[in-house]
């Protein structure tokens, strides 16, 4: 029987099932330890960044490769025929898909991949639809929390930061509900979680509890997932005082149990200080290596009958 | 004008139909939106359909309100269940004879399809003019709360419904 993930699109984690996640984990842990790189011979990956990206679109390109498949694509709009000549962006998905097998696709606005992917005859993974949806960025993030901590069920993970635009904070928390996870919102009001996800958590059963600070929650926390405050959502004086206060330090972790470890899925601006680096807690980087190996296996999945 | 005067004002103006649709408890002030979106006012130039409309008739149940009679025009089950979003607490009666035959009440579909435009100016429907948006409608404490297929962003109804396509 194929793989419940063969042939599907991807575009919303909220699509995949506790075991279709463990699935992916599995597979992702199997290529890290032992590489194939034959999974998409013959295959051509269409990987179209209507935005800009560095991890993920080189994370989904290296992983293409390593799986022995080959890329086309683009990593700048503004020379496409859509750009150019005013095409639909419908009509430019129907004929990317029809040169590839699968389409690996990042747009600023939401709901394209949905879109892309009703008009595509072939897969589509989406690389993150705007403020919406990035799910191999959930996958990647599952993967580093359970190399990290050895399972995924009950943990105590807080959330730091721009909880109201980050996708890949919506993302995970709605993954998370598969693992009965206590969630953690640390934010300024004016990027507080929206109260419809919260309301969404909460109605599958998840404790989500605010805060005003890092340090009033840090010594139960297992995962601290920290994301940028963008400075342009303020005016300077505003950012300031606000910003100071989402900051992590080294010397803030002082009463972090020894299993904690401090994800963030990059850049790092100003709200991880580079002494916090050197700490046993941090793990944002090979977090951002572990991508690869979560983009082979959801790709592996999707091309393959078997893996 | 008195509160008599615009009783008596309204009970003139609204005649009877033989044969038709009568949408009655409209929001005051939603009639001619509604006209628009079935697009019934082209179909009457072309057709003769005789329309009677009613704008801030007087109310016991909500104090004012708009109501629409449509001759020999009969709302389909789709039509009556964009009332709930298009005109929330609205009747329809189906006349036959000068007699109400069916009385129907809209109910919220599980789906709203090409109705409203996504109140999320970077959805993606807000550009690709081929797409049609489509909405999930449920219940949330107690509110009833739209969540758009594309942009996965929910909304309160009272705010998609100010975004007619």
């Amino acid at each position: 029987m194929a793989n419940p993930l063969y042939g599907r699109d991807i575009i919303s984690i909220s699509e995949l099932t506790r075991p279709e996640i463990e699935l992916v984990l599995d597979t992702a842990k199997r290529l890290k330890e032992h590489p194939d790189h034959t999974l998409l011979r013959d295959r051509v990956i269409a990987s179209c960044f209507f935005e800009a990206s560095t991890r993920t679109r080189l994370s989904f390109e290296t992983a293409i490769h390593r799986l022995g498949g080959q890329v086309i694509g683009f990593s700048d709009a503004s020379n496409t025929s859509m750009s150019k000549k005013g095409e639909t962006f419908a009509d430019t998905i129907r004929i990317i898909t029809s040169y590839a097998d699968a389409l690996v696709m990042r747009h600023p606005q939401e709901g394209a991949s949905r879109l892309a992917a009703e008009v595509s005859k072939v897969p589509v993974i989406n690389a993150g639809d705007g403020s919406n949806q990035h799910p191999s960025q959930t996958l990647l993030d599952l993967f580093t929390i359970f190399e990290t901590q050895g399972r995924l069920d009950n943990l105590s993970i807080a959330f730091v930061g721009d909880l109201k635009y980050g996708r890949t904070v919506h993302s995970l928390a709605q993954a998370l509900c598969h693992f009965g996870a206590k969630l953690h919102f640390v934010a300024p009001k004016q990027l507080a979680m929206p109260d419809y996800l919260v309301d969404e958590l909460k109605e599958k059963g998840i404790v989500c509890e605010f805060h005003d600070s890092i340090e009033e929650i840090l010594p139960e926390l297992d995962i601290l997932y920290m994301t940028r405050v963008q400075r342009e959502r303020f005016d300077e004086s505003e950012y300031h005082s606000i910003a100071s206060k989402f900051i992590l330090r080294a010397a803030t972790l002082r009463d972090a149990k020894k299993n904690l470890k401090v994800l963030h899925p990059l850049p790092r601006i100003d709200e991880i200080t580079m002494d916090v680096d050197d700490t046993p807690y941090a793990y944002y980087f090979q977090q951002a290596a572990n991508g690869v190996y979560a983009r082979e296996a959801l790709l592996a999945l999707v091309m393959n009958e078997e893996v | 004008m008195s509160e008599n005067e615009k009783k008596d004002y309204g009970t003139l103006k609204v005649e009877a139909i033989r044969n038709g649709s009568v949408i009655d408890h409209i929001p005051a002030g939603r009639a001619l939106q509604i006209l628009r979106h079935f697009k019934i006012l082209r179909q009457a130039a072309t057709e003769q359909i005789p329309i009677t409309v009613g704008l801030n008739l007087a109310s016991n149940r909500s104090g004012t309100k708009d109501i629409i009679k449509i001759g020999d025009y009969f709302l389909d089950q789709k039509q009556v269940n964009q009332l709930a979003f298009l005109a929330p607490g609205s009747t329809i009666n189906i006349i036959k004879d000068y007699k109400v035959v069916e009385k129907l009440r809209p109910s919220l579909p599980e789906r709203v399809t090409g109705v409203f435009a996504c109140p999320n100016a970077n959805c993606i429907t807000n550009r690709e003019n081929t797409v049609d948006t489509c909405f999930t409608v449920y219940e949330s404490k107690g509110e009833v709360m739209m969540k758009c297929h594309y942009c996965e962003k929910a909304f309160s109804q009272d705010i998609v419904c100010k975004n007619l396509k």
